[in-house]
């Protein structure tokens, strides 16, 4: 950041404001390929993952090794396909939900830390802003139902609706603990408070062992927030045909399909720089690893986790559903941020 | 704890103040919404097509519609001849075709007063087993998927690809066999050491499958969640409506053709029926009925294993058969339990080279309708679970 702003100031001689906007637009290009790059990373992924969790081998033809231009293929399949748009449908809202959708984890990747000096949006309440406009996606996941004008569309929509909003709770509640110990909404913060190897992690739990739990409860909300299985409610493609997503076609349904593993590896890079360390290498040896790379291999991690799951556990029914969220994971989150601030006082870790 | 909401609104629905009398908001008029579920659904395993009255998420009405796959099997039954007809008896089940194959020819044969030789009898015996475990693999499967359970579809898979490739190797088709005739059966066992194979492949199915299933699905805590006391049939609810196979005996009701109205060699084999005892739940849930079904695998293996080992030297085929089967005049009805149930033939023959009617009782056409009674008062992922328990089959129910 400071390298490509002393490039924008000294070399192309942009004043201070013209520099910032410059480098602002370089990122915002940077993130967006990283993130289109990421979703059809993961999409292969989890395709080799659902085959080696059901002993099959996933795709393997496309690209010769190992199928891994498969999601490539499928983008450019889904490129030419033709956009079908109902004709009793909400026009409008009908085209700008995946519009909504794909922003909302969009703007969020602006502020993760991905290297000491390497964020797109370094500001002190990075964290706040990241769940903030993360509940975009809620909105036009409502809309795209509404709009279609399909009653399972709407089902799925009401249910996604229910589910993200209860959700947030607890997965804003589990990084309280964290934001306390570090004294600091920005992500940055967190993370260099951190520094020192795999002990000095939040996740530690001898340090504090309701961070400990706050990391299981922000896991389990993270899978409900990207409405992967075992919540998978507004899609249960079993139930409710494709969920929000049924009438869309083409690109705008190509847009749902990015936001989703978009959405995935944020709330993955999240838990990676919150509770494992973000950048940190594991041991303090391992100085020669690229923070980003750290970084980046903690997030696909608990990616692989997250598919793990979903490829084991059956669905939850909507209703039981929100009973964990409400009656569960709601108190158990309170309970940490009490525990972890009343630890923290008792052993002097108070910032 | 789920189902109490449930509960309360069968209750309040019954209760003779029904959905509409309630004023939800003043003067605006709400109505139930009406859903299409199927013809063309994930769910409806087919062409099935339910109309749901819904509120929300709780279902007020289910009424099945059917018809989308009917294709007059009964009426081409008096245009072809015996032997020709096995054919479309392939397509009824098309999940466990054998156990089809097989109550349509004792039909024939009690018309016919034909024999079938011992060793046809264990074969025939042997294949059928070998259908309903293939059967009741694709029950758990998808009705697992119905849950939202990936991985166990293709695990399941893996271990029906298995049957599919010893039943072609007796009978020449993976899906459609065509391999019981009227008097016995038309291939001989293969010699290529098919017995010891089809008896490895019981012995993996017991000892290794059974139990991976088990701890992956059976009793994972939320698949209990979702199938325990859910879409609850009652063992005099099950009588009413003429339900058979493994959804009568999850309610409880310990009534199985094998053993109670024996056919073929059953009497000759050591094994037991299996009823729903509510476990998990009250007796009749929809996890009784999956249940039911992953220990029958089990009693199926144990039939296959004395039915191949004591597999009798001789014919596999009556000696005086010919081409065309003469039946004479008269009628004759004859059930089998097949993979869903009770399948019953009903012919009726003018001593023809045809049959003069020809009537099928088909198992999963009388457990489907069930439907609109437990279906009431459940949620819409309830019913999902309900229909899956049934392992409705639409090409038996339409025929």
């Amino acid at each position: 950041m400071k390298l490509m702003y002393d490039f924008f100031t000294g070399q192309l001689g942009l004043d201070a404001a013209g520099a910032n906007i410059a480098v602002a637009s370089v990122m915002a290009v940077i993130m967006f390929t990283v993130m289109a790059l990421c979703a059809i990373i993961l999409t292969w992924m989890e395709r080799k993952v659902a085959g080696f969790m059901q002993s099959r081998y996933g795709p393997m033809y496309t690209g010769r090794f190992h199928g891994w231009a498969q999601a490539v293929a499928d983008m450019l399949k889904i490129l030419g396909k033709e956009d079908i748009i109902p004709t009793e449908a909400d026009k409008g809202l009908f085209k700008f939900a995946p519009i909504l959708v794909l922003l909302g984890s969009l703007l969020a990747w602006a502020a993760i830390p991905w290297a000491p000096d390497f964020v797109a949006a370094d500001f002190d309440l990075g964290l706040f802003y990241i769940f903030a406009v993360s509940s975009l996606v809620v909105i036009g996941i409502l809309m795209a139902g509404w709009a279609s004008n399909n009653k399972w569309s709407l089902y799925g929509a009401a249910r996604g609706a229910a589910q993200m909003i209860s959700y947030e709770i607890p997965l804003a509640l589990a990084v309280v603990p964290v934001v306390m110990r570090a004294g600091s909404l920005n992500p940055q913060d967190i993370v260099i408070a951190q520094q020192g190897g795999i002990w000095h992690w939040n996740i530690n739990p001898i340090t504090n062992p309701f961070l400990f739990i706050a990391f299981f409860m922000y896991f389990i909300a993270s899978i409900a927030e990207t409405n992967r299985g075992p919540f998978d409610m507004p899609e249960t493609e079993s139930e409710l045909v494709a969920g929000y997503h049924t009438e869309y076609t083409g690109m705008r349904f190509a847009f749902f399909f990015l936001a989703e593993y978009a959405n995935l590896f944020l709330v993955s890079m999240i838990a990676a720089l919150v509770f494992l360390g973000g950048w940190w290498a594991p041991f303090p040896g391992m100085g020669w690893i690229p923070p980003a790379l750290n970084f980046i291999i903690k997030g696909v991690l608990l990616v692989f986790l997250n598919m793990w799951v979903r490829w084991t556990l059956p669905r939850v029914r909507v209703d039981q559903l929100m009973h964990l969220c409400w009656k569960v994971m709601i108190p158990v989150s309170l309970l940490c941020v009490v525990g972890a601030g009343v630890w923290m006082m008792a052993w002097g870790q108070l910032k | 704890m789920a189902n109490e909401s449930t509960r309360v609104n069968a209750a309040g629905l019954f209760s003779g103040r029904g959905w509409h009398d309630q004023d939800h908001v003043p003067g605006i008029k709400s109505e139930l919404l009406e859903l299409n579920m199927g013809p063309q659904h994930p769910a409806t395993h087919g062409v099935l097509r339910l109309l749901l009255q819904t509120d929300g998420e709780i279902v007020y009405k289910v009424t099945p519609v059917l018809g989308y796959l009917h294709r007059c099997a009964e009426k081409i039954a008096e245009g072809v001849n015996y032997k020709q007809w096995v054919v479309y008896t392939d397509r009824f089940d098309y999940l466990a075709p054998m156990c089809c194959n097989h109550a349509y020819v004792t039909a024939v044969e009690k018309l016919m007063g034909q024999e079938v030789p011992e060793r046809a009898e264990h074969i025939r015996v042997a294949v059928s087993e070998l259908s309903r475990i293939a059967s009741h693999l694709i029950a758990l499967a998808t009705f697992g998927l119905d849950m939202g359970a990936w991985t166990p579809l293709l695990y399941c898979f893996r271990e029906r690809e298995e049957i599919l490739n010893l039943l072609e190797r007796i009978s020449g088709g993976r899906m459609l066999y065509n391999y019981m005739i009227p008097g016995g059966v038309r291939y001989d066992v293969p010699n290529d050491n098919w017995v010891a194979d089809v008896l490895d492949f019981v012995d993996l199915m017991e000892h290794n499958k059974l139990p991976e299933y088990n701890t992956l699905l059976t009793y994972n805590k939320i698949f209990i969640e979702r199938t325990a006391d859910v879409g609850i049939i009652d063992a005099a609810t099950a009588v009413d409506y003429g339900c058979t196979g493994p959804v009568l005996r999850g309610s409880g009701v310990d009534f199985d053709c094998r053993r109670d109205d024996p056919y073929s060699v059953y009497h000759k084999f050591d094994w037991q029926v299996q009823v729903g005892r509510g476990e998990m739940g009250a007796v009749g849930d929809c996890w009784d009925r999956y249940i039911v079904r992953a220990r029958e695998i089990e009693q199926s293996c144990r039939i296959i294993r004395q039915a191949l080992q004591q597999l009798p030297e001789g014919s596999y085929q009556a000696l005086a058969l010919k081409a065309i089967v003469k039946v004479p005049a008269g009628a004759a009805y004859t059930r089998v339990e097949s993979a869903k149930g009770e399948l019953g033939h009903y012919i009726i023959s003018d001593g023809g080279q045809t049959a003069f009617r020809n009537k099928v009782r088909s198992p999963s056409f009388c457990n489907l309708q069930v439907v609109e009674k437990v279906g009431v008062g459940q949620m819409v992922s309830d019913l999902v679970a309900l229909v899956g328990s049934l392992d409705i089959v639409l090409g038996e129910i339409d025929r």
